[in-house]
């Protein structure tokens, strides 16, 4: 078999020149810090542990995977072993075949999943795919039956030769030759990203690793214009895109109808990097309500335009959710490309759109989003004496306020909250004037000079008093406070109200009181879940006052966003639906009679839904309910 | 050919935080200016070159800002006119009125008595037809009218102008600041005078007496609608008899008996 054992050293060769071919266009990016040793040694464990464990929560596919990705990859070392070096061992031989057995059955699987094809998966390659499994696996199992001893060996250009070399060929080509290029690129890049990936400490951290990096002011260039500027593991994170459409599945804009599909903003990403780029070949869903094969680019031309890979509605679709990160079994960043892209269209052509230069302006202006005066972030608690830190000096928790203190909606969350605190005797105080907008939004728009202003000025502020922990009842406070801050020197306990609540609950300092509010149904907010971790506290509270829980269908780490975050209410891009509608529907069908929600931003959003609805409560306002009826 | 696009900036001042900031006029200055085919705009200012809410102008996307280097106490309309009379722009346009300072809005007309220009007041779009500028002119209640005027000129920008563009910080950091020092005089009445705080003034009350929400809704499309009358092609007598009525039947200036 002089033949098959050329093919098989001929596709070797050829796989390993498409993989450096293929490698080179990462390297368009600019250089990034990469621990290539670290990220070799831990690669069993992140791929075995931490990539399975996203893989696994669609158990067929988990199997499918197993039996195909570990079929092939066994199947493919021994047939080196038995047909290119020609070791004659009928083990090898017989192991070879059940692999490949293996191997064939998962290719059914393969197959079985893509009858009809969901929506979700890319046609083009990947409907060739199953069919090239089932070749190499049917190849070498011909090819191996002689060599362990079940039938007669047979010649190369008899029939059974012939059907063995051409069905070698397809298998070979698409498995082995042209691999880093075809869709099975997946498993070279995806390897290759798990070592060098951009957010290396993500991998086994016990809670989400969220945070914004921060940018550096003096670059001469802001944030990502031209595929080129990303670093060149965020490329070839791009190029890892499996295109399993999970990221579609979850994303919010693409469930309202926005223009924005995660998956296709990735595959257009992974394609601008060739020059003469264009998204013709892409065979999955469009970004709704947009054409495909209309997309331009290449590794110098700008990503965001009208004619260019991405148009700018898209760009500006995100809430910045992170559903799509979370389900992504490749582990690409979605939401870091996204700011890095929202970073240069903010702060180099300042081209954001909607209300949300407005927002910019007042926030650089007055420190606040609406363009408030800061002393009047106390003005709804007239009644309620609260005490500033500036006269304490130092207290044991430390209120921030947020914006939602200037929003009607919410400032009955904080009411609440704070008569909590006080039934629960916590020596507490308020920034009062001193407490700035933290930049959140700024940061999510892309304007990271304005956050970065606010931060150090908050930071500022907070090294010059004595407390133990910061509480605040917006989510978005809370990432930032706490997973974004700590670059700015400010590193602080920081606490969700949601949090401290709990904490006060199972320590007894409240009432025992027993919730009247019915059938109720919590959101989880964004920012809480999905970037902190913090699934927990809030269901525990609404537990302790007995009121009778139910879930949606997406909740926890997995849940959906009310359409609320990442400046999406500011830039206001236009899609078919609502976000807020869309969530909101999945909390009518559980039947509830209340929306719970933690976050002045779902809130409103929810609360911006037409009736008839579940009525919308704070877990604060909640428990306060319940603590006054005991 | 490139026309000459020069656009008066002055610093504002926020409304609530009082803190400084491009004037909401002038950057819609700015950006109609930066609207017009054709137009090489520059920006000039009259003040303080190392004030920093004039990056904020640089980050809307004019390269340059040329600053006349003058104290906080001296007069900017000769220093303006002397600069412009000098190097001759097509087309200058300012904010209908500053955000500190006098608030006059006077600056405008001064500036074009001095270039000896037509001064058209209130425009939202401009473009340029050959040697002439085709201008909208914003009126009340979403009104329009359309102006045609020979270039040179000066034109002002109101607020009710299309919103400025929102201003890039890498722009704004990468702008230049060219500095000219200007002979300026000091204005002598300002120096005279004190500055305070705006003092509320008291509203005056539209007393509706009406017996339905029929009625209601009328009086409120009545009074949008307008009660005053136009006056067309009367000689100038006439019309500011006209005018001077008005006033006094409004009750803000008092008629000599």
């Amino acid at each position: 078999m002089i033949l098959l054992q050329g093919l098989i050293g001929i596709c070797v060769a050829v796989g390993a020149a498409c993989a450096l071919w293929r490698a080179r266009r990462w390297f368009r990016g600019r250089p990034a810090k990469v621990d290539f040793l670290r990220g070799l040694l831990r690669f069993p464990q992140s791929y075995f542990v931490d990539l399975h464990h996203i893989v696994a929560r669609d158990p067929y596919t988990a199997r499918m995977h197993v039996m195909v990705a570990g079929g092939f990859t066994a199947a493919f070392l021994l047939t080196l072993a038995v047909h290119l070096f020609d070791i004659d061992s009928r083990g090898l031989a017989w192991l070879l075949l059940a692999f490949l057995v293996l191997m064939g059955a998962g290719a059914a699987f393969v197959a079985l999943r893509r009858r009809p094809k969901p929506a979700r998966l890319s046609a083009g390659g990947f409907s060739r795919l199953p069919w090239s499994l089932f070749a190499f696996a049917a190849a070498f199992f011909l090819a191996t039956l002689p060599k362990a001893g079940l039938v007669a060996p047979f010649a190369a250009f008899s029939v059974p030769g012939i059907v063995v070399l051409v069905l070698a060929a397809w298998g070979c080509a698409e498995m082995v030759a042209f691999l880093p290029l075809g869709p099975m690129k997946h498993s070279f890049a995806g390897a290759m990203h798990l070592i060098c990936h951009p957010r290396f400490q993500r991998l086994g951290a016990a809670r989400p690793d969220s945070g914004l990096k921060p940018l550096d002011l003096e670059l001469p260039k802001l944030g990502v214009e031209a595929p080129s500027d990303f670093k060149w593991n965020q490329l070839l994170g791009f190029d890892a895109c499996v295109q399993c459409g999970r990221c579609e599945v979850v994303c919010p804009a693409f469930a309202a109808e926005l223009p924005l599909n995660p998956k296709k903003l990735i595959q257009d990403l992974a394609r601008a990097v060739d020059p003469g780029a264009s998204d013709a070949a892409y065979a999955g869903s469009p970004y709704p309500g947009r054409p495909v094969g209309q997309a331009h680019g290449g590794p110098s031309r700008p990503i965001i335009g009208d004619d260019a890979m991405i148009h700018p509605d898209t760009l500006w679709s995100c809430t910045t959710c992170r559903a799509c990160v979370q389900e992504c079994p490749m582990m690409i960043e979605h939401v870091d490309a996204i700011v890095d892209l929202r970073r240069f269209q903010a702060l180099e052509k300042g081209a954001v759109p909607g209300k949300a230069p407005l927002v910019l302006a007042e926030l650089r202006a007055t420190d606040t989003q609406c363009g408030a005066a800061l002393a009047s972030r106390l003005d709804w608690a007239a009644d309620l004496s609260l005490p500033l830190i500036s006269a304490k000096g130092e207290c044991d928790v430390l209120l921030w306020l947020g914006e939602g203190a200037f929003d009607l909606r919410n400032q009955r969350t904080l009411r609440a909250l704070v008569r909590l605190m006080r039934h629960a005797k916590i020596d507490f105080a308020v920034l009062g004037e001193e407490e700035l907008d933290t930049g959140d939004l700024a940061r999510r728009l892309g304007d990271e000079a304005t956050f970065q202003d606010l931060a150090k000025r908050n930071a500022a502020t907070l090294a010059k008093y004595r407390f133990r922990r910061i509480v605040t009842a917006d989510p978005h406070v809370f990432h930032s406070l706490r997973n974004e801050y700590p670059a700015f020197g400010a590193r602080h306990e920081v606490m969700h109200h949601t949090m401290l609540l709990d904490e006060l609950v199972s320590q007894g300092a409240l009432p025992k009181g027993k919730s009247s509010a019915g059938k109720t149904t919590y959101h989880d907010p964004c920012y809480l879940g999905r970037y902190n971790g913090e699934i927990r506290a809030p269901r525990a509270v609404l537990d302790a006052i007995g009121v009778e829980r139910v879930e949606m269908e997406r909740s926890g780490m997995r849940s959906m966003c009310c359409g609320g975050g990442g400046g999406a209410p500011v830039t206001d891009i236009a899609g078919k639906k609502r976000i807020p509608d869309v969530r909101m529907e999945q909390a009518r069908e559980t039947g509830a009679a209340v929306v719970a929600v933690a976050c002045p931003n779902c809130a409103v959003m929810l609360e911006g839904v037409v009736g008839p609805r579940p009525e919308v409560v704070d877990v604060a306002e909640l428990l306060l309910q319940a603590v006054e009826a005991a | 050919m490139a026309i000459d696009v020069v656009v008066l900036v002055s610093i504002g001042r926020h409304p609530v935080s009082g803190r400084a900031r491009r004037a909401d006029a002038d950057a819609r200055a700015v950006e109609l200016a930066l609207g017009i085919a054709g137009a090489h705009v520059q920006l000039v200012h009259a003040g303080d070159p190392d004030e920093p809410a004039l990056r904020d102008y640089l980050g809307m996307g004019a390269n340059a800002v040329t600053v006349l280097r003058m104290g906080p106490e001296a007069d900017p309309v000769s220093v303006l006119s002397a600069h412009l009379s000098s190097t001759k722009p097509q087309i200058v346009l300012a904010g209908t009125r500053a955000e500190g300072g006098e608030d006059s809005g006077l600056v405008p007309y001064l500036v074009a008595q001095a270039l000896n220009t037509p001064l058209v007041p209130g425009i939202v779009s401009l473009s340029l037809v050959g040697e002439r500028a085709e201008m909208l002119q914003g009126l009340p209640r979403g009104r329009r009218r359309s102006l045609v005027s020979p270039v040179p000129l000066v034109a002002t920008v109101p607020v009710m102008a299309p919103a400025p563009r929102m201003s890039a910080f890498g722009l704004a950091r990468r702008g230049t600041i060219a500095v000219k020092d200007a002979d300026a005089a000091a204005d002598a009445a300002r120096t005279a005078w004190t500055e305070g705080p705006a003092r509320r003034r008291p509203k005056r009350i539209k007393v509706m007496k009406a017996a339905s929400a029929a009625d209601r809704v009328r009086a409120v499309t009545e009074m949008a609608a307008g009660k005053g009358k136009v006056l067309q092609n009367v000689p100038p007598e006439e019309a500011a008899k006209a005018i001077f009525d008005y006033l006094v039947t409004e009750g803000i200036i008092q008629a000599k008996p």
